[in-house]
């Protein structure tokens, strides 16, 4: 029995039927510019067609199959913003989306506009600036296992945020965007689109959360981070969504020339979670430095794949992914370091350490390499292991109880990523937020 | 005025004794060196008492001023008093020596009650001054990439902070050359007084040059088989531990 025969169009579409599609499309703004409008029918069509992950697909291995459901969703009305838990550092401007709607904002300072910053939706960028969100809006092709999911993504995008730092601008606090999704069985789908121009440099933060932690949500996200010659960008995420949603986040990294980013993405919500992250270093002396850091508590399922692509000599890329596992979740990590003929002297890392809280839990861990120059330093590992027991002898040797001295080891398991940070407080209110949250 | 009591104590690792009966009585105020060859017992002796899980006393009993700790976990020990300077002190990424010992402070103190965090910097840095540590020392990870050095006076600054009623020491003399011997001496020495009783488990007699002892055990085969002054060290430098062997050895014949 093949795929094809089993597959009526109302079991590859779910809940994205091509009435809530065309509902959708008409509640667009018509000033927006025919080449997204279309681009938009065309992934709606691929969506329609192309057919589900399976078990036997080898981008898929190990996730569980059965719990991708495009059913019980829908796409919600516009809804007001929930209140945020503030990270605790002030921004330079700020972005609140509800169900894919801008609902407040904050306003970058008089001088920072003046001086060519752009922080905008992405609707009002795809009508102002249309040439500069064409060359950088999805145009890196899925590479890690969901067409399916791009597809629906492309066709649903609505809104989202478009930021652009122009050339030899430096935006010193971070540029804020939250979205949230509102409703029992909302669907969401929001962007970021991050541009920096040569030796350009800004931090991005995104948040990513609920209004209910009960909500059986869905939410597909992407973020373009397109960082320009001799540029710094520093993005960080935290995916807070519900726990009963199921969520397909997807990144994709562009560094050029002796261009810089330091990305750290913060796992806690969902009760499936899939996170797709490409990094392109596509001139010399790119680095893209790929962090995560997964807070897995019982019957959470986290599943990370990774790209680490070097397309030009001299490039360097630096990965370290750490998980905590508690209860009964469950992470996968799936990670292939790439390096083309001509990309002599690359130098790649690749890390995965996972921490097993708990006897229940399961870690499956699938590093890749595929080197195809041959003057390279590439070395890539998985670990997983439980607390040290002789490190938790030495904590309780001090007064210490048994459950505060695992505490203090978990944190100083995620310290080790979190003090990657270059920017001190971004590290401090960090460690706050997850420990908080570790707590909880 | 306490005292720590050790009462025919018999330690096993899995099935293997280690300890075969061991009775010791340590007061407030007194310094006691336990010497003797490697593999005796010493260090699984000062690990026994602290309460590490692997090591299982089989018979005998520790008391802490007349209570046993032996139905205690290794935390609840340490908060009664003892405190086990280690020979081979854990590395602890991520976790910086300020923290460390906050959160050693905090769980010294009764539930819903927080550290007045200032009081503590201003203790902990006095304490450091007083061992001559740099004040950056707090900073780093506990242990983490440190010198034998630099681990040891990380024990002693612990121990300052932590003013325990009784110190096992275990080798805390291996792996150090003169000069950090003599700053761990030096921090020993300045913590002694009526408030602190301390057990030095060495090998050699040049821990003893620095911290002169009221009280010298040799252990053996699991046992103290032979108790002194100060000068039994001296002797025992002198005369190596095949003396001990062959007087025992005789005794037996």
């Amino acid at each position: 029995m093949s795929a094809s025969t089993l597959s009526a169009p109302a079991a590859l579409v779910g809940s994205f039927t091509p009435e809530v599609f065309a509902a959708h499309l008409a509640l667009l703004p018509p000033s927006l510019p025919t080449w997204w409008v279309a681009r938009k029918r065309a992934a709606y069509a691929r969506f329609a067609s192309l057919p589900m992950p399976t078990r036997t697909d080898e981008m898929w291995r190990f996730s569980s199959i059965g719990t991708l459901t495009l059913d019980g969703f829908t796409l919600a009305a516009a809804a007001a913003s929930i209140p945020l838990a503030p990270i605790g550092i002030p921004e330079a401007a700020r972005l609140v989306f509800a169900n894919g709607r801008l609902v407040s904002r904050e306003l970058l300072s008089t001088d920072l506009v003046a001086r060519g910053v752009i922080v905008d939706t992405l609707q009002n960028a795809l009508v102002h600036h249309d040439a500069l969100v064409r060359e950088h809006l999805l145009a890196q092709p899925p590479k890690l296992g969901s067409p399916k999911f791009a597809a629906l993504y492309e066709a649903f995008l609505a809104d989202g945020a478009f930021i652009y730092i122009p050339r030899d601008v430096q935006v010193e606090l971070p540029i804020g965007v939250c979205s949230h999704a509102i409703g029992a069985t909302s669907a969401v789908f929001p962007h970021t689109l991050v541009v920096l121009a040569e030796n350009a440099r800004a931090t991005v933060i995104e948040y990513f959360g609920s209004d209910d932690d009960t909500s059986a949500q869905f939410a597909a996200g992407v973020n373009d981070l397109y960082v320009g010659h001799g540029a710094q960008l520093t993005y960080i995420g935290k995916q807070d969504w519900s726990h009963r949603a199921l969520s397909i986040q997807s990144n994709s990294t562009v560094v050029r020339r002796d261009a810089r980013v330091q990305s750290l993405n913060l796992h806690l919500g969902a009760r499936q979670a899939r996170h797709e992250s490409l990094s392109r270093l596509g001139a010399p002396g790119a680095f893209s430095e790929m962090l995560a850091l997964t807070v897995a508590e019982a019957g959470q399922e986290f599943d990370q794949r990774t790209l680490q692509i070097h397309e030009a000599p001299n490039t360097k890329s630096d990965l370290l992914y750490k998980n905590a596992l508690r209860g009964t979740a469950r992470t996968i990590f799936s990670g292939l370091i790439v390096v083309d003929p001509d990309a002599q002297k690359t130098d790649a890392y690749q890390s995965n350490r996972n921490l097993m809280l708990s006897d229940e839990a399961e870690a499956c861990s699938l590093p890749g390499l595929e080197i195809q120059a041959n003057d390279v330093r590439c070395t890539h590992g998985a670990t997983s292991s439980r607390i040290d027991p002789e490190q938790e002898f030495y904590l309780q040797s001090r007064g210490i109880a048994k459950e505060q001295a695992d505490e203090l080891l978990t944190f100083g398991f995620f310290e080790e990523v979190l003090a990657r940070l270059i920017d001190h407080d971004l590290h401090e209110a960090l460690r706050l937020l997850i420990q908080t949250k570790f707590k909880k | 005025m306490s005292q720590l009591e050790i009462k025919d104590l018999h330690v096993s690792i899995g099935e293997k004794p280690i300890v075969k009966g061991l009775t010791l009585t340590i007061h407030s105020g007194e310094v006691h060196a336990i010497m003797g060859p490697n593999g005796t017992g010493k260090s699984t002796l000062s690990k026994a008492i602290a309460g590490h899980p692997d090591y299982t006393i089989t018979s005998g009993d520790v008391l802490l001023d007349g209570a046993s700790i032996l139905g205690q976990e290794a935390d609840e020990r340490a908060r009664a008093g003892i405190f086990l300077a280690f020979q081979y002190p854990s590395e602890i990424p991520g976790v910086s020596i300020a923290n460390f010992l906050r959160a050693a402070q905090q769980a010294r103190m009764a539930e819903g009650e927080e550290l007045d965090a200032s009081a503590y910097y201003k203790r902990l840095y006095s304490k450091m001054d007083l061992l001559k540590i740099d004040r950056k020392f707090t900073s780093r990870s506990v242990n983490d990439g440190f010198s034998g050095g630099e681990k040891k006076r990380c024990e002693i600054l612990q121990m300052a902070m932590l003013e325990p009623k009784f110190a096992l020491m275990d080798e805390t003399d291996s792996g150090l050359d003169i000069d950090a011997l003599r700053i761990v001496a030096d921090g020993v020495n300045t913590m002694r007084g009526p408030n602190l009783g301390v057990l030095l488990i060495t090998h050699y007699q040049r821990l003893l040059d620095h911290i002169v002892p009221d009280h010298v055990h040799v252990m053996y085969d699991g046992r103290i088989v032979k108790s002194g002054d100060k000068s039994l060290a001296l002797e025992l430098e002198a005369k190596g531990y095949d003396w001990i062997k062959k007087e025992l050895a005789a005794s037996a014949a």
